[in-house]
């Protein structure tokens, strides 16, 4: 006689384990596809791939996950210990190749398949006539620089920086160039028009993120990061902090705002004139 | 204890007599193995009790993960390894028990050495479990938490790093070693090539980390560069003194280390859940050639695929897409485990005791994990998530819980065997029922916050109007946390009480398992095998074999002494 084998009230057990996970898994489906949480809309072509991407990928493990745990379950209950003989197998390649085979496929497909919003991202430069801004991420504050009517940015040297009066990223006002730069504590751009970011720390590794690009990147000290966007919606919309970046990460906030042209021309002048 | 008459010149262990040289600085496996645990179950412990203060927002999450990892890396392989692995293979000790012991001391060492971490004046770490530069090489000028308190950690993790090359090398000597007449690398069981692997794993990340740490120390205490860029400014104050170092680097040589170790955690779960599950389905697991070669690849591609954490660093976006297909293939191996424990319940004569279902347990949640990651394999799709929850619910699920679960049916199961006892059954489920419902409570609903834009390591949401929406599904997630974590009460109440008081485990083999340490009595004797070395015959998971009227055959048993139906 086998002990501790649990024959009595094993059916009771299995019974509960698969129901367990047979709700596990609809509850968790049911709220993937209820989209209760959901992203936010993307305001731009590639983060509507991205959202293609991601639902493709769901679309896949989705039908794994459902297929695993249920196939879990249904082997709990049906093989549960009611005093039959467990059939003796040691296994079986012709199933083994198949499955590997299969999910060789699948994945590296799908990896594969997601080549084409990462090279739109970073394969590819910003177009001739992207608004270049650069940002610069300190802790715990972001600064947004224009290059003025001249197109060109200035100087700027570590030793001048001064955020308490007023001089956050150290710009060099004996360069020319640097006469008309704005900064920005907040960022606006045009509606429809590419910009290209150019990404600083001053101090620690900080991370771009505003959820409706879809696009992160972090701002690493001692590199320049290009990234670049098309937004076409207008709206405000949140810009955070994604990497640890000292006890204030979590309040290193600002906004991005996207602008009709007009709106954009006008937001440039005011700052220029509340700069003077 | 007995002494055993010399059987023929092996070496036999005389168990030492002193009190301190048998259950402090002990050079037998299986006290090591058994202080190993102790250590870690303090850890696991600590680590709970500092992830839910996080949630209260008390607490430093650079701590939480460092007791959190400390505790699954040790109980697993350190563990459970020790004190099986020699006995599993028929030897009657680690190759080097002195070695063995110093290993367990020094990680002792490194486990104070962090926990005075958060005593020293300056604050307590605050770098995160990765420490990134320049944040972290900066020393107080980086603000609170930067100052004496994280040059003790980066030292503690150094240390740590010693201990842990000793005991991989250990490992593999011993198991290449020590194996017994008979028992080829065929006849090994899961748990044994799991452990084999990870200490593989473990000797070549290791050694990377401790570098990586002793630059980062230089750069903090020496005034090297090689981590922190010049011109940085800090609070409008320039850095002048260093210069050229690269914060990329650092992330390398970190995730060069950090990914295999993340299946330093989870692999040795694989092999116990696997043996568990071949053991209580009464049937050799399915595809046991598969199974080695899964582990194996695993192994091998753990190393390949580190800059999935750096997709959106600044790395080189080619980099990235070679890491990202790399990955991918990851999945691969890890399908294959996962249809081969289907496969062996599949047919099977399912015994419902706690181990099992603890072993059950880590499938499922091996697979919630698991698939996740097919996501954040994807580095356009990273360019949402990374950093976010949605990798937070990822990589708990896999690494964080389904590694416990792994110890836990360790520990449902060897109990009896380590203490003469069994651990209560019913207290066992109610445990098992209040940890499973709770994970999935607890980290399926991360994976909406991620979906939501919620970013990781937010000590509040109060700066960012889009996680005000997100607060209910916190609250949530706190009170799933709470209920889950009390749980684990019954579990120290379960071991303690048991150890006393529970029932008491006569037969040498009480789950009717094949495996060499249900060969000798409860608990095993000071030299496992009474100076005799045992004799292999069988592999490692004979069960329901046709012809035999047992429903196992023990890999110890002569054919002829196997007794036909």
């Amino acid at each position: 006689m086998l002990r501790k084998q649990g024959e009595r009230g094993s059916t009771s057990v299995a019974l509960a384990m698969a129901i367990f996970l047979v709700l596990m898994t609809v509850i968790t489906v049911y709220i993937f596809m209820a989209k209760v949480w959901w992203f936010p809309p993307a305001i731009t072509d590639l983060g509507h791939e991205i959202d293609a991407q991601f639902m493709r990928t769901l679309l896949i493990t989705g039908v794994v996950f459902v297929a695993a745990q249920f196939g879990l379950a249904i082997a709990i209950y049906k093989f549960r210990d009611h005093g039959q003989k467990a059939t003796y197998f040691e296994g079986n390649n012709t199933m083994e190749i198949l499955w590997t085979l299969a999910t060789v496929v699948l994945f590296v497909g799908l990896g594969l398949y997601a080549r084409n919003a990462w090279a739109q991202v970073h394969f590819i430069g910003a177009s001739e006539g992207a608004i270049p801004i650069e940002v610069t991420a300190q802790q715990f504050a972001w600064n947004f620089r224009y290059a003025g009517p001249d197109g060109k940015f200035g100087r700027t040297k570590p030793e001048l920086v001064s955020a308490s009066t007023g001089n956050p990223i150290g710009l060099d006002s004996t360069d020319p160039a640097a006469k008309d730069d704005l900064v920005s504590p907040v960022a606006a751009v045009p509606a429809g028009r590419e910009v290209e970011l150019i990404l600083r720390s001053q101090d620690v590794t900080h991370s771009f993120y505003v959820r409706e690009l879809r696009l992160k990147q972090d701002a690493v000290p001692g590199m320049e990061i290009h990234i670049h966007f098309t937004a076409n919606t207008p709206g405000d919309y949140e810009l955070a902090c994604a990497e640890l970046c000292g006890l204030g990460h979590y309040r290193m906030h600002s906004m991005l705002t996207v602008l009709s042209e007009a709106d954009y021309e006008k937001w440039l002048k005011d700052q220029a004139a509340a700069n003077q | 204890m007995v002494t055993h008459e010399d059987g023929g010149g092996h070496g036999q262990h005389h168990p030492p007599s002193g009190w301190i040289r048998k259950y402090v600085f002990s050079i037998d496996h299986k006290v090591i193995g058994i202080q190993y645990l102790c250590l870690a179950l303090f850890s696991v412990f600590v680590g709970m009790g500092l992830s839910f203060l996080m949630r209260l927002h008390l607490a430093w999450p650079t701590a939480k993960w460092f007791f959190f990892k400390g505790g699954l890396m040790t109980a697993p392989q350190s563990g459970f390894g020790n004190y099986f692995l020699p006995i599993q293979i028929g030897a009657a000790d680690m190759a080097f028990p002195v070695l063995n012991m110093l290993s367990f001391w020094t990680t002792f060492l490194s486990l104070l050495v962090m926990l005075a971490a958060f005593f020293v004046s300056g604050g307590a770490p605050i770098g995160g479990w990765t420490s990134y530069p320049p944040l972290s090489a900066l020393g107080e000028m980086a603000g609170p938490g930067q100052g004496a308190g994280e040059t003790l950690w980066i030292v503690g993790l150094a240390i740590f790093c010693g201990a842990s090359l000793m005991g991989a090398l250990n490992f593999i000597t011993t198991l290449i070693d020590l194996r017994a007449k008979g028992m080829t690398l065929g006849r090994l069981p899961l748990t044994c090539w799991t452990w084999f692997v990870t200490a593989i794993l473990g000797l070549l990340a290791f050694g990377v980390l401790l570098a990586a740490c002793i630059l980062l120390l230089l750069d903090r205490l020496a005034g090297t560069s090689f981590f922190i860029p010049g011109g940085l400014v800090i609070t409008d104050q320039v850095v002048t003194w260093h210069k050229g170092g690269s914060p990329l680097l650092w992330q390398h040589l970190f995730w060069f280390f950090g990914h295999p170790e993340v299946y330093i955690a989870i692999l040795p779960g694989m092999g116990v859940a696997s043996h568990l599950l071949s053991t209580f389905s009464r049937k050799p697991v399915f595809g046991y050639r598969a199974m080695v070669g899964a582990v194996c690849g695993i192994g091998f591609l753990g190393f390949c695929v580190w800059g999935h954490h750096m997709f959106i660093s600044g790395m080189s976006p080619y980099s990235a897409f070679a890491f990202s297909i790399l990955t991918m293939t990851i999945g691969v191996p890890s399908a294959i485990k996962t249809f081969n424990w289907l496969g062996t319940l599949w047919g099977g004569k399912i015994q419902f005791n706690v181990a099992m279902l603890f072993a059950l347990g880590f499938v499922s949640l091996f697979v919630s994990g698991g698939l996740s990651g097919l996501f954040l394999a994807q580095p356009s799709l990273d360019l949402y998530l990374h950093d976010g929850y949605f990798v937070v619910a990822h990589f708990h699920l896999i690494m964080g819980v389904a590694a416990i679960f792994g110890m836990f049916a360790g520990m449902y199961f060897w109990f009896p065997k380590m203490f003469g006892r069994f651990l209560n059954e019913g207290l066992g489920k109610v445990h098992f029922w209040f940890t499973f419902v709770g994970v999935y409570a607890i980290f399926m609903p991360m994976h909406f916050l991620g979906l939501a834009g919620h970013p990781r390591r937010y000590f509040d949401g109060t700066a960012v109007a889009f996680l005000g929406p997100l607060q209910p599904v916190h609250v949530f997630i706190s009170i799933a946390a709470f209920i889950t974590i009390s749980a684990q009460f019954l579990f120290l109440f379960n071991f303690f009480w048991s150890l006393k008081a529970g029932e008491e485990a006569k037969e040498e083999n009480p789950w009717h398992a094949t495996t060499l340490e249900w060969s000798i009595p409860s608990p095993p004797p000071h030299d496992n095998f009474g100076g005799i070395e045992p004799v292999v015959y069988h592999g490692p998971y004979e069960f329901s074999v046709p012809g035999a009227a047992d429903d196992y055959i023990p890999q110890h048993l002569a054919p002829n002494l196997v007794r036909k139906a």
